[in-house]
């Protein structure tokens, strides 16, 4: 059933350039109007009619006037129900979209701003397969959590998202496409394992005196901190993971992540690899630097940084 | 990356609390609007399901097993055959929905279930009308859409929280919107002519007169308070004594009770010879019968109907539904003066070997009075008179000679027993008489000058031959208790009333009854035949379906259009301060100061300030008031927007210095 209707929507919408009209990508902000929000009624609605229709047969055959009134009545209450549907969804504009940070091959979280001037009840945005309800106040912005799938690393357009509603009685679907002219980037996925990267000479003398400091504190453990670090016997005697902690960042050996050392690799593997230095840099508080092919981020530490590192990965060709 | 859990639109998600709580709502309500017609357990075991069930899924929610479903199911089947024969025709298919209806909340678990549970509901509320489509009856079911309305509402995924009264307000408005598309509807659509399968079955037991009259049988008739028919007439309404309507005019006796003497297509309707004669209509309740009372004596038939050769008039129909006819009567008149030997005979004939103590006295007033017919009719009114009789609707048992035991031993009864055993007596006594049955009196309703008659005003009386006057109508009844024909039979009953039959309520019911007498001439009466007619006052005669048809798609598209103009309609956001500023530029415009195009505001206003030299600080004030509220903020308030508007109407530029 399911894969047939899909069939008819594309047919619909190769054969109807009105339904097509607004496939292309546009800019935001988006507000809904007449000319794309379409109406059909659901498969309650088409049952409801059929019932109605018994209604009204038996109305007529039992001569009974006040039964006809009634099935009039409900009747002309699912037409006007329609109309309400479409209501719901007229008018409404999605303002703006951010997007929150994922590596290839996980959902990423997109938030659409959602304003309308006036009250509007269990509206759905779908997404894939994924469909998330809300409803909205007079004047008010609902910022609305979506999470988009995500396959491979760089720039990717979001793709269309349906609105639509069936408020207030089900019996009619109004729905519209959103298709926002905008893309989210995705992170580069960093690889599982591989090889501590190679510290420059100076680094490494500079790890050496800093040796004997290792115990100098020990604080609770924090996602992201390497299992090396760990102190097992301390932790024993506590509830808690504790870490020992070689604190002070500008200490610790700086990393220099450079492209150019990573011979006898291709161009995905390396990124991958250096997507993890980045991560592990990220995680132990180091200083790092990033050497990529015509782009050079000097020295820094901290999540700008680190951001910066890692979109200037995702960005390569 | 934590999701926020979010409630997922599929229809297999189990129903919030308040969505079930709706949904057994209208369930309850339904089974109450049913409650009436189906037997008292039933009604009472399906409301203990119903109860049950909402208490179990407060505790946990989930289905009820089917092993407890299933037997249910059984049991119903089972009980409805048992009772009603047959799980077939009105009765036991509303039983059979109704437990359906009941016993699919046990698995109403999901959207989906709700869903066809509310729209069964929906057809249940409509079977309720089959069994009484009075005002209130529709009234109150048309409430009950409201909670299956609200169930759909609430099905729904991500709504603003609202108050109940919220919600059925705008479900109410949702009712209302839809009306007047409903009503036309309503109007328009074609109606049958005749029925595709089985109407009501006739043999549904419902009070009302027969063609046969054995003392006793109106006791039900006599406390039922229903509407008969409504009478409205075209003059002034005739006065309480002659408000006499005919039904049934029966001259067989057999000892026990009066029939109905089987029509002879042959005969001749009696002839007639009217004195004042009065017009009127009368809208009659559906009675499963052919007769169309009349008020006494009926001169013409009206149409789709026939008279009868005693002045009884017959539909050509069943009247299934309620039906209205005109008709014109004599109140004073003469009727059959002359009776031909086989008339006479038949309106003579008594069975033999019944009541000899009657046929004893009748036998010794003619024996006193000699020929004078009038005088034994009198001596008989005057027995009933001043014999110790009693009028009451309970009255004493009667044996065999049943005519004998009333007159000589219980001496109690009402119209039947008086009618009945005076025809007797006259007979016995050689004069030609046979009973008449029908109603007298109703209530005369001011306020819509109309005369409801009720079942409960159900009478029979006596009419008897006397020569040179024909049949002449006598009412022994009214020799034991005037106060049946001049106030009705409550009134005569006296302290026997029931306490709901109190004086005050009966007024007041007697009142309310012109919203029902509405309701049954423009709703239940509108019938294919008035549909023909609707047109009429446009000049077409006869609305024939395709007309009707073409009639109901224009205007539900015009319906349509004005509800796309509703849907459509989006509220401008207006610019206050900029309407104010076009209202001063208007008011300096008169004055000559015109804006031109490339003026921007303070070119513009200072230039006004100095062409009304006496106006300056106002216009420059405004100026200033303009131009902060444009220029230097993004969102000016309200108030200040207001201010600036209210200073522009009070401005009033005053001629320009030349």
């Amino acid at each position: 059933m399911a894969p047939l209707l899909q069939r008819a929507q594309q047919l619909a919408e190769r054969r109807l350039p009105s339904l097509t009209r607004y496939r292309r990508a546009e800019k935001l902000p988006i507000e809904l109007h007449r000319r794309r929000i379409y109406i059909v009624p659901t498969g309650f609605g088409l049952g409801f009619s059929v019932l109605l229709l018994v209604m009204l047969v038996g109305a007529l055959n039992y001569a009974n006037n006040a039964a006809l009134l009634l099935t009039c009545l409900l009747g002309a209450a699912s037409a006007a129900s329609m109309l309400v549907a479409f209501r719901d969804l007229d008018g409404l504009r999605l303002g703006h979209i951010r997007a929150g940070h994922a590596v290839a091959g996980q959902p990423i979280e997109l938030t659409l701003a959602f304003d309308s001037s006036r009250v509007r009840q269990a509206i759905r945005v779908e997404l894939g397969r994924d469909t998330t309800a809300f409803a909205i106040d007079a004047g008010a912005v609902v910022h609305l959590k979506l999470m988009m799938p995500t396959t491979r690393r760089g720039w990717q357009s979001l793709t269309r998202l349906r609105v639509w509603s069936n408020w207030p009685l089900g019996l009619f679907r109004a729905w519209s496409w959103l298709h926002p002219e905008q893309a989210v980037l995705v992170w580069p996925r960093p690889e599982e394992a591989g090889p501590p990267p190679v510290a420059p000479a100076e680094d490494a003398r500079h790890m050496r005196l800093l040796q004997g400091d290792e115990l100098a504190a020990l604080r609770e453990y924090r996602v992201g901190d390497p299992q090396r670090h760990v102190a097992w016997k301390a932790s024993a005697r506590h509830d808690n993971l504790l870490v020992k902690d070689f604190e002070r960042a500008q200490n610790r050996p700086q990393w220099q992540l450079d492209w150019r050392r990573l011979d006898g690799l291709d161009d995905e593997s390396r990124i991958s690899r250096l997507a993890r230095w980045v991560n592990e840099a990220h995680a132990q508080q180091r200083h790092f630097s990033l050497w990529l092919p015509g782009n050079i981020i000097p020295n820094g530490s901290g999540p700008e940084h680190y951001a910066h590192c890692m979109n200037a990965l995702a960005q390569l060709p | 990356m934590k999701r926020t859990p979010r409630p997922q639109a599929t229809i297999d998600a189990p129903i919030d609390n308040r969505a079930f709580d709706l949904l057994s709502g209208t369930l309850a309500m339904v089974l109450a609007l049913h409650a009436p017609h189906l037997p008292w357990w039933l009604s009472g075991a399906l409301a203990l399901i119903l109860g049950w069930r909402w208490w179990q899924r407060r505790q946990q929610t989930g289905r009820v097993p089917a092993w407890l479903k299933l037997p249910m199911l059984v049991l119903l089947t089972l009980v409805v055959i048992a009772w009603y024969g047959s799980i077939f025709g009105r009765e036991p298919g509303t039983a059979l929905a109704v437990g359906l209806l009941v016993l699919k909340l046990l698995e109403s678990e999901t959207e989906r279930d709700a869903r066809v549970g509310i729209s069964f509901a929906c057809f249940a509320l409509m079977v309720a009308l089959l069994f009484d489509q009075g005002l209130i009856a529709t009234l109150v079911v048309a409430l009950g859409l409201l909670p299956a309305l609200a169930t759909l509402r609430a099905l729904q995924p991500a709504r603003l929280p609202t108050s109940t009264r919220r919600t059925v307000l705008s479900n109410l408005g949702l009712l209302f919107s839809a009306l007047p598309l409903a009503l036309l509807a309503f109007l328009l659509v074609p109606r049958l002519s005749t029925p595709l399968w089985g109407a009501p079955s006739p043999r549904q037991a419902t009070t009302g007169l027969s063609d046969s009259m054995t003392p006793g049988n109106f006791t039900e008739l006599l406390t039922d308070d229903r509407p008969a028919m409504r009478v409205s007439f075209d003059g002034p309404p005739p006065a309480t004594d002659l408000r006499y309507f005919r039904a049934y005019v029966m001259g067989y006796y057999d000892g026990r009770g009066w029939h109905r003497r089987p029509p002879d297509p042959r005969e001749a309707v009696a002839a007639i010879e009217a004195g004042t004669t009065v017009s009127y209509r009368i809208t009659l309740q559906p009675t499963r019968q052919r007769v169309l009372p009349t008020l006494d004596v009926p001169l013409q038939a009206p149409t789709q109907s026939r008279m009868q050769p005693d002045r009884e008039v017959l539909a050509d129909k069943v009247v299934t539904e309620a039906i209205s006819y005109a008709a014109t009567s004599a109140s004073r008149y003469r009727l059959q003066a002359v009776l031909d030997p086989a008339s006479r005979q038949r309106s003579l004939q008594l069975p033999t070997a019944f009541n000899p103590r009657s046929h004893a006295l009748a036998a010794q007033w003619r024996q006193r009075f000699g020929s004078d017919d009038a005088a034994i009719v009198d001596a008989a009114l005057a027995l009933f008179h001043d014999g110790g009789f009693r009028y009451t609707l309970a009255p004493a048992p009667l044996g065999r000679d049943s005519i004998d035991d009333f007159l000589f031993s219980t001496q109690e009864g009402f119209c039947e027993h008086y009618a009945s055993s005076f025809t007797v007596l006259m007979r016995a006594a050689g004069i030609p008489a046979r009973v008449v049955t029908g109603y007298q009196g109703g209530y005369w309703n001011k306020l819509a000058d109309y005369l409801l008659v009720r079942n409960s005003d159900a009478h029979a009386w006596s009419e008897v031959w006397l020569a040179g006057r024909g049949w002449v109508r006598v009412d022994p009844t009214a020799a034991v208790r005037p106060e049946r024909v001049t106030l009705g039979a409550s009134a005569a009953a006296g302290d026997q009333r029931d306490w709901y039959r109190n004086d005050w309520l009966q007024d007041v019911r007697n009142r309310w009854d012109v919203v029902n007498r509405w309701w049954d001439q423009a709703v239940v009466g509108f019938d294919a035949l008035r549909q023909r007619g609707l047109l009429t006052p446009f000049g077409i005669r006869n609305t024939d379906t395709g007309m009707l048809g073409l009639l109901l798609a224009i205007s539900s598209v015009l319906f349509v259009a004005l509800g796309l103009g509703w849907a459509l309609w989006r509220r401008e956001a207006r610019d206050h301060l900029r309407a104010a500023m076009h209202r001063l530029e208007s008011k300096l415009a008169r004055r000559g100061i015109t804006r031109r195009s490339s003026e921007g505001p303070q070119h513009y206003l200072s230039r006004a300030a100095r062409a009304l030299p006496t106006q300056r600080h106002e216009l420059e004030a405004l100026m200033n008031l303009y131009l902060s509220l444009r220029y230097a903020q993004d969102h000016p308030s309200t108030e200040s927007v207001r201010a600036f508007s209210v200073a522009v109407r009070e401005f009033r530029p005053l001629d320009v210095v030349k």
